[in-house]
């Protein structure tokens, strides 16, 4: 069976997860809208899904591709909690700035 | 090579783009692009999955989360430069330390197995209800905890 891994060595991959998460990482760090830090989460998930995927079809286990559905499975509560929470602080205060919600920091 | 390339640029205009829609919009597209490498590693299941949950479920759910937040006013004030030019540094060592320790296990790598049909949807369902069921099965109640978490949380507060 013909697949990229024929003509792609393994660390191609390495490198581009690498980049998507520090991209993910930078975008956490710069960006102050809490909507797009979140969209910066669910970059570095995908990621390292890509990741395990590209391992999982070099040792032809199944187990990796079997923890990258779970992990999309935990993004996708995350995602619907987290929005939830994020309507209801934009209800309460009126921005999603996360300046804003600094009555925790010492 | 030109699917990573796009991906990483798409990836780059969501942290960059000012205006959070466009942000979502080049998710969904950088989201298309690694279903893409999901394609080309075989593994079809993934490829599906992915496309459903993320480009259908959670990209749905951010456009409708915007929507309802109604940011048109992009009043989003940029952090100071000193903060941006310390926080890229720290990215760009970030990413030094995973290339190096890349290149470092690179010859420690084993040798590739020659059977990449693991991805397609029979042997992925094989494993999901043999091996992982019970996690399975565990991730449906997590769900099922998250969606009432989220109805519970979007209600408004009666006082």
């Amino acid at each position: 069976m013909e697949t990229n891994l024929n003509y792609v060595p393994i660390e191609h991959y390495l490198g581009l997860a690498a980049i998507l998460f520090t991209i993910g990482v930078l975008g956490v760090l710069i960006r102050r809208n809490a909507i797009i830090v979140f969209m910066c989460i669910e970059l570095m998930l995908n990621a390292v899904n890509l990741l395990l995927t590209a391992f999982s079809t070099m040792h032809g286990e199944a187990g990796g591709q079997v923890m990258v559905f779970f992990i999309m499975a935990v993004a996708a509560a995350e995602v619907a909690v987290g929005l939830a929470i994020l309507v209801m602080i934009y209800n309460n205060i009126r921005s999603v700035d996360i300046n804003e919600l600094n009555k925790l920091k010492w | 090579m030109i699917l990573a390339t796009l991906s990483v640029f798409s990836a780059l205009m969501v942290v960059l783009s000012r205006k959070p829609v466009h942000s979502v919009l080049y998710l969904i597209f950088c989201f298309f692009t690694i279903g893409g490498h999901y394609l080309l590693l075989n593994a079809q299941f993934l490829f599906a999955v992915h496309i459903i949950v993320y480009a259908g479920a959670i990209m749905v759910l951010f456009l409708f989360t915007l929507m309802f937040i109604n940011m048109n006013q992009d009043a989003e004030p940029v952090k100071s430069n000193l903060l941006k030019g310390v926080v890229t540094i720290v990215a760009g060592c970030l990413l030094l330390v995973l290339t190096t320790t890349v290149i470092d296990t690179r010859d420690s790598l084993p040798a590739p197995s020659t059977d990449y049909q693991i991805g397609t949807v029979a042997n992925l369902g094989k494993a999901l209800y043999g091996d992982y069921v019970l996690p399975f099965e565990i991730t449906s109640i997590l769900l099922l905890a998250a969606m009432v978490g989220a109805v519970m949380l979007g209600k408004k507060v009666k006082e």
